[in-house]
């Protein structure tokens, strides 16, 4: 986000990426299996962050295309008998889709009306899910059977039940996302997207088609919350509709703004101290969200730039 | 029963719902009116109303008339007393910018409801109404209360209206509404007349839960349906035009009623948010909204 960066900007994500690769022959199983959850979120939040950090786009609906991979996925591998990697794809596909859907609506407003219209979509879906019960188990969710969730590879078989295979799977989504976020972030579609949050009209005027850009981010942070969506339910047997009620919207919100919003790295960041926040809380009380709400206005208040976007301005303080 | 019947019990029904519907959503379009602040808190306010009924009929005893009085009194007063300290901790903080209110809203809504669920516990709870009498239509019996519920909503509108057209106060916010700073630049206490109405709309909201509560229960997640319902309300309407948020409120609460008797109630949600979507791409301002800044 500098102007001028001499540095080579691909140095903080290999470091990142190594120190995760590491990770897994040191962490004990729980701290293992938590960052294979993390890892998968943070994929979630770094769509969210294509919208509303890079292109200013602050949707409180993100569930919904969360959900549309969730359900796209876990439902063609247990309906339709899809392989687990067909099953990922169509789980993102259904993300990508149902995000330019909603997206030529609700692109056509703007600042808070966009956020409201993104809310009752994703409640629209919320609702849908239960509607259609029958199959969708509703609340109550349906597991995928084990049989299912293996990889094959002409006669070798690998299965998802295995911890080391979930966590270097997740890591490949991970990086495969984290890289592509920085890699956007350089590019001239990337710099017009930032042009977009900080000055619209004058986007504009220059000629750019905002509309379509507009959409483009939306497309591409709704595929990726819909791979995050799937892989999750790919990679923890589990779908259920509690992941597209809006708390599974804000919860992207909040992982950005913690981590620091527009920042590459904020969105693992931004998981990562969140969920053991909230796994340390839930120990203590069943009203663990109260510390989600603290947070949020914590953060609003005092420390609006996120834990990157402040350990990045104090770097720059140092320097300049 | 007949067609006809069932129908009229539907637009019955309707009217209920979009009445004390057309209460909550004149809170939210009124604080976003002046103010340029989206609440998302505000079903939590209303949620705070149906609690502090409960609790005052808990502690008053076998007078459901008096409690339910003594509620309308004390319900406001309490979330308008919160909502103060919101505004004065929280809101004026940010500065009112508009992306930090709904963030810190949010995280509000989580306080307000989660420790809602630590004091007042997980379970649905009753509370009697203040009257019982049926009233006779040729057809069926139907609850008084909840002509009741019409009579005391429609008079709150009228009440606001009033407040807004004829008195200093509700000059005050109009000028304010118009233009912050020539109105402060007027000697208007913009500050305070900013807390006045975060306090006015989550009292609004607070005297909905109140009506509600001898209708439907008392319950810590209950304002997640009142917030959206009031949201497709004030959008459609057209953010910051009170008369949109009424026009709106009784269309959408009526239709919401009458699908709901033929259809099931998720059913009439889903129409419901889906008919908004297209009014939004006919005019994505709302039907009465000016064209935002």
């Amino acid at each position: 986000m500098t102007g001028r960066k001499q540095d080579n900007p691909w140095r903080t994500p290999m470091i990142v990426l190594v120190l995760l690769l590491a990770a897994q022959f040191v962490l004990p199983a729980y701290h293992h299996g938590n960052l294979t959850r993390i890892m998968v979120f943070a994929v979630f939040a770094i769509g969210y962050n294509l919208a509303f950090g890079y292109a200013g786009l602050l949707s409180l609906g993100h569930a919904m295309f969360f959900a549309a991979g969730l359900y796209g996925a876990g439902m063609s591998a247990h309906f339709l008998g899809f392989s687990m990697p067909l099953a990922f794809l169509f789980g993102g596909l259904c993300g990508l889709v149902l995000a330019l859907a909603v997206g030529l609506v609700a692109l056509r407003t703007r600042g808070v009306s966009f956020m409201i219209v993104t809310l009752m979509f994703s409640q629209v879906g919320f609702l849908t899910i239960l509607y259609f019960n029958e199959f969708t188990r509703g609340d109550e969710g349906f597991v995928l059977a084990q049989e299912i969730r293996q990889l094959r590879f002409g006669e070798t078989v690998l299965s998802l039940t295995d911890p080391t295979l979930r966590y270097n799977l997740a890591l490949g989504l991970f990086a495969a996302s984290y890289l592509l976020g920085v890699a956007l972030l350089r590019s001239p579609i990337g710099r017009v997207l930032v042009a977009l949050r900080e000055n619209e009209s004058r986007v504009q005027m220059l000629g750019y088609n905002t509309f379509g850009y507009r959409l483009l981010a939306l497309s591409i942070s709704g595929a990726l919350s819909g791979l995050s969506g799937a892989a999750y339910a790919l990679l923890f047997a589990y779908v259920g509709a509690t992941f597209a009620a809006t708390q599974y919207s804000i919860y992207p919100l909040l992982w950005v703004l913690l981590g620091g919003v527009g920042t590459a790295l904020g969105p693992l960041i931004g998981t990562g101290l969140m969920f053991y926040l909230v796994d340390f809380a839930s120990e203590i009380t069943s009203s663990y969200l109260i510390v989600v709400g603290v947070v949020l206005v914590l953060l609003v208040i005092v420390f609006p730039k996120g834990v990157i976007g402040t350990l990045q301005e104090k770097w720059r303080g140092l320097r300049s | 029963m007949s067609f006809g019947a069932q129908l009229f019990l539907a637009v019955l029904e309707g009217t209920v719902t979009a009445s004390v519907l057309a209460v909550t959503a004149l809170g939210l379009s009124l604080v976003f009116g002046v103010m340029r602040v989206v609440n998302v808190a505000h079903g939590e306010f209303f949620m705070l109303g149906a609690v502090i009924a409960w609790s005052v009929a808990f502690t008053v005893g076998d007078m459901p008339l008096v409690s339910f009085l003594i509620a309308l009194i004390v319900g406001p007063l309490v979330v308008g007393g919160i909502a103060v300290a919101v505004d004065w901790l929280i809101l004026k903080r940010i500065d009112y910018n508009p992306e930090g209110t709904i963030v810190a809203t949010i995280g509000l809504l989580y306080i307000i409801q989660q420790a809602t669920l630590i004091l007042y516990g997980p379970e649905a709870r009753a509370v009697e109404p203040p009257f019982y009498f049926l009233i006779q239509f040729p057809w069926f019996g139907y609850s008084g209360y909840k002509l009741i519920v019409v009579g005391i909503s429609l008079m709150l509108l009228l009440g606001t209206w009033y407040g807004l057209t004829r008195t200093r106060l509700g000059l005050y916010m109009r000028a304010t509404q118009y233009d912050r700073e020539i109105a402060q630049a007027f000697g208007i206490p913009v500050r305070r007349v900013y807390a006045a109405v975060f306090a006015l709309g989550g009292g609004l909201a607070a005297i909905a839960g109140v009506l509600v509560v001898p209708i439907q229960q008392a319950h810590y997640l209950m304002g997640h349906n009142p917030l959206l319902m009031s949201f497709i309300v004030v959008i459609v309407g057209g953010l910051g035009s009170l008369r949109g948020t009424l026009l709106a409120a009784f269309v959408i609460g009526i239709s919401d009623g009458v699908i709901s008797v033929f259809f099931t109630p998720t059913l009439a949600k889903i129409v419901a948010t889906l008919l908004v979507s297209l009014v939004l791409v006919v005019r994505p301002a709302g039907l009465f909204g000016e064209t935002e800044p």
